[in-house]
Formats: C-alpha cells, structure tokens, sequence
C-alpha cells in the first residue's frame, strides 16, 4: 500500500478500483460512442489508447496524466457526470488540463447530487505505481491510498 | 483569484443567479490554474464547438436553455463547428435512420437555440472559422474564449491571437460574462516553447502526419518549429496557412497542443525568434524514419484490414478554397494518368458553407463534379461517431478523423492514387 498526496480539484471522497493510462486519456475519443448508444459500463472506445481500449470506466478510479483531443472533452464530461455515467474519481499525474478542468467544474457547479473527486498533481511515481484492478480510496485532503 | 468590483458583484448575483454561476464557473476554471484574475475577452466574435444536436448531448442542450430562460445570452456573436449531417453525403437507409432518428434528433432544436444565442447567420457552420471567407478572424493579441481544438491552435501560431484550449460550454460562458481567466497562452510566458523540434526530413513532411508526431510526442507542450520553412516557405500565404491548418489540427486531436511556433513563418517566431525557447527545452529530431515509424503505429480497427474503401473523407479540418482548387487540378490529373473518368471510391470533400459558395463561383466547382467528387459542409467526425460506421472502411488524409473514428490514414498522394486508379 503506498500513499499519494495531491491537490484538490473538485473535492470528494470514494473507494474504486483503478483503471491505468500512461497515454493522455482522449475524452471524446474514449467516451463519446459509449455514452451515445446507451454502454452502462462506458467501455473505452479509443482504439489508439492500448491501456484502455474496450475496458468500462464507469465507476472507476481513472488514473491518467492528463486529458488530450477535441475541445469537446470538458463537455462529454460534463455530460457523462449529469448522465450518472462517470468515473467514479479522475486522479491525475500532472496538473490538470485545461479540458479536464473545464468538465470537473461544469459538473461541480451546474450538476446536482454528483460527486466525482478530482485530483491533479500526484507525480509520475503515481503512474509508475498503480496498476488496473488496484484498490483506490480518495480522501478529502487530496490523499490517495493505492492498494 | 483577484476580482474586479463589477465581476465579484456579478459573482454575488447582482446580475441573478445563472449569471453568478456563469461567473462562479470561470472563476473556478480560471482557480484551476492559479489564475490571478479574469481578462476581458476582446475579439470580436466568439467561436463554439459544439455544433451538433446528438441525442446524448441533452444535459448540454438543457443548459443552454437554462440560459435563455435567464436571458443571459452572449453580446458577442459566433460561429459554431460543422453541421454533422447532410443528405449529399452518400448514406444507407439504415444510415439515415440512425442519423436523424436516433442521434441527431435534437438537431433542429438546438440549431434554434444558437440562433437564440447569437449565432452570425445560418451558414456560420464550420471548424475553419477564421477563413477570409467566413470572417471569423481574431487580429494578433485578441483575447478569445473559443473553443475547436483545430481553431484555437491555429488562432495562437497563425493568426498571434491569445486563447486557451477551452471546452465546449466554456466557450460560451466566457463570452457571457465577457472575461476570461489569465493564464497558460494567455500570458506570455505560457506561450514560451518548452520544445525544440527539428525538422530534417528529405522531402516536404505531410502536415496531418508531422502534426501527430508532434501532438503525440509533446502533448499540451509548446513546440517551437526549425526547419520547415525549408518546405513551405517564410510567408502565411495560401499555401501555407493551408499546411498549417492541417498540421495544426493533427497536433492538437493526436496531443493537446494549442500553440506552436514555426521558426521565420508563424509571427511570434518572427518577432523573437530563439527567444521564445526557454532555457533547457527539450528536443525531438524527426527525419523520414520517425515519420515512417510514427504512421506505421497507428492501429488498423477495420474488421477486415484488406476491405475495399467504401468512402474517403477529406476536410477535417474544412478545406481552404485552395485546397479545393489544386485537388480538382490533382483528381482530374490522376483520373486521366490511370484512364478512369470518375473517381472510384465515393469521395467527399468537405469545408465550410461560404467557402463552397466561392468554390462553386469558380469554373473548378463543375470540374470537381464531373470527376465524381461530393462537396459538403458536414463534420465527417460526427458523420463517422456511430457504430454503422465503425463497420464502414473508410479512408482519411485527416489525422484528426483518424484519431476519432475507424477512418484509416493514408498520406495526401495515397489517397490520391486511391480514389482515382483501379476500377478497372
């Protein structure tokens, strides 16, 4: 078990297991096609991320370095959030992008009753050490616990 | 996050209270980023992304409404990216009923809310919202809140404006409040290149292909540019603001770049030239074996890899009207080298609807037709987001489309050869 201290986003706390990219996580490219046609489990659509590729991310721990692609991520976010189809914490390596972040406040401020922590700044060792299936508990304070 | 007295009164709901949460949501984008205040946006159009009615976008439609209800619209008007269907475009029955049953259903509902909402007029539909044609273009150092990854990069490196890579109902909440928060390519040292890319090919690179190096290798970095004024010149002429809008987009769909600097082309690199690197920038070198290696890794999802193309897209990001002109001149070329009339794989070129319309002023729009090539204003990355399509071999010059959807990727001379030789 190791322990990860990031920075808060959004705030929140969940216990969920990990789903791991080591690529930038396209939001559109990834989620799109599974919300549109009614997938419950959101499964990864993106056929140029191996690391996600056909695996749910509903409900999952989302470990990433950051968001890439269309400008359409923040909303696709944002609507997988107002939809209840949303991971269920999105816990990123680097700082934040700018369309990760524009879909973590559009749900925080205009979706009622859902709660999606977000955490940035939790380093590459974060990466390096977390593995699909892991056990991820967010705290508050921005603590995360990998089991 | 420091406030001006308007926008903290704006914040406390002087203006009422979907207002103060338009304001709430740009102060909490902009503290995402330790951003100290909010800048007034100055171009004059705004640019929005979100173009199309799809049944599964109804939290956003629902938004709006929120905020026409309040009447809280936009002063600035804006163009929005391309309508996603359009009955040139070859499609089956099935097709067709899953286009406009199933997921844009919403279509003429929401194209209702962005005439509501300020749109510039009803052909205001395009991804190239800067071509002379549509006039939506920023002068250098406006201050933007668009969105369209393909638009906001090519608005930063192009045309010197400053925006950052905002999402979609971002972009028009920034225009609402008419602020947006300062940071990243907003300020000067945001727009500092953190990559040095050397260019040492020995032929002119493809610009989707070296834009998706580029993309892939620096992210959301900014990359300054060496070597490829060798192979397109050190003037924004046609040409290569055409190259450069291709480029551009594939840095951004295939990474999240939103600025780049071209050295003696793009105007920030002709102004301060190497001062725009900051100290200890990284170095990416690409010759023809990095490109070579980079296309050859692109994943191929068609079922059956040796399927005959049922159609090509071309114009994701929309076609220039040069690049109209001088693909007519190349399909005719081909057809004729190969003995063919018409183009064998169904072909659509797409760009922007007064684009088009200059298109078809010009004596290239008749020839276009008579080698069997569609014309459209279609998105073909919405066209493609459905799983009919995921089934459909289709073949791309746009690495954009590529990224997004089955599209497979072919250089500009493959598609060429492809689209006009066989049949036979």
């Amino acid at each position: 078990m190791r322990e990860f201290k990031g920075r808060v986003v959004t705030p929140g706390t969940v216990t969920a297991e990990a789903v791991v990219t080591r690529q930038g996580f396209n939001t559109l490219a990834s989620m799109q096609m599974a919300l549109q046609f009614g997938d419950k489990k959101v499964k990864c659509g993106d056929q140029s991320n191996p690391d996600l590729y056909e695996k749910p991310l509903f409900n999952k721990a989302l470990c990433l370095p950051q968001t890439i692609g269309s400008t359409t991520g923040g909303l696709v976010l944002y609507c997988a959030c107002a939809m209840g189809r949303q991971p269920a914490c999105m816990l990123f390596a680097n700082h934040i992008d700018s369309l990760a972040a524009a879909g973590a406040v559009l749900a925080d401020v205009w979706v009622d009753g859902v709660t999606m922590p977000v955490i940035d700044c939790l380093g590459d060792e974060f990466l390096e050490y977390v593995k699909d299936g892991m056990s991820i508990t967010v705290k508050d304070d921005g603590t995360v616990v990998v089991d | 996050m420091q406030l001006t007295a308007e926008q903290q009164a704006i914040l406390d709901g002087a203006k009422g209270e979907t207002m103060a949460k338009v304001m709430k949501t740009m102060v909490m984008y902009g503290d995402a980023f330790e951003a100290e205040k909010l800048v007034p946006i100055t171009s004059d159009y705004n640019h929005l992304v979100t173009s199309f009615g799809l049944k599964v976008m109804s939290p956003v439609y629902d938004l709006m409404q929120q905020l026409l209800d309040a009447g809280v619209a936009s002063g600035q008007k804006f163009s929005v990216d391309p309508r996603p269907i359009d009955k040139n475009v070859p499609a089956n029955l099935l097709q067709n009923i899953v286009f406009n049953k199933l997921m844009y259903s919403k279509q003429d509902f929401y194209e209702g809310q962005l005439e509501k909402l300020g749109i510039m007029d009803k052909d205001a539909f395009t991804c190239t919202c800067y071509m002379d044609e549509v006039g939506n273009k920023p002068k250098k150092g406006d201050v933007l809140s668009w969105a369209e990854s393909s638009a906001v990069v090519y608005a930063n490196s192009v045309l010197g404006a400053r925006c950052n890579r905002n999402s979609g109902i971002i972009d028009i909440m920034g225009s609402i409040v008419g602020y947006v928060p300062y940071f990243g390519l907003l300020t000067d040292e945001g727009r500092k290149a953190t990559w040095v890319v050397r260019i040492e090919t020995t032929k002119r690179p493809e610009a989707q292909l070296l834009g998706s190096a580029i993309g892939m290798k620096v992210m959301e970095d900014v990359p300054y540019i060496v070597g490829l004024d060798k192979w397109i010149g050190t003037e924004l002429d046609d040409a290569a603001c055409t190259y450069l809008k291709d480029f551009g987009a594939a840095t951004a769909s295939n990474g999240a770049v939103g600025l780049y600097h071209i050295e003696n082309l793009t105007p920030e690199a002709k102004e301060q030239g190497t001062d725009l690197i900051v100290e200890g920038a990284k170095e990416y070198i690409i010759d023809d074996a990095e490109l070579q290696r980079v296309k050859a890794n692109y994943p191929v999802v068609w079922k059956n890899p040796d399927a005959t193309p049922k159609l090509c897209f071309m114009g994701c990001p929309h076609m220039s009207l040069e690049q109209l002109k001088s693909w007519t001149d190349k399909v005719e070329a081909a057809l004729k080298e190969y003995g063919n009339k018409k183009v064998v794989i169904p072909t659509v070129f797409t760009a922007a609807p007064k684009v088009l319309e200059e298109f078809n002023k010009t004596e290239y729009a008749e020839r276009l037709k008579a080698t069997g090539v569609i014309t459209s204003y279609i998105c073909p990355l919405m066209y493609m987001n459905n799983p009919l399509c995921k089934k459909m071999p289709v073949i791309t010059s746009s690495n954009k489309l590529r990224t997004y959807t089955s599209a497979r990727y072919y250089t500009d001379d493959e598609i060429l050869v492809a689209i006009t030789k066989g049949g036979k």
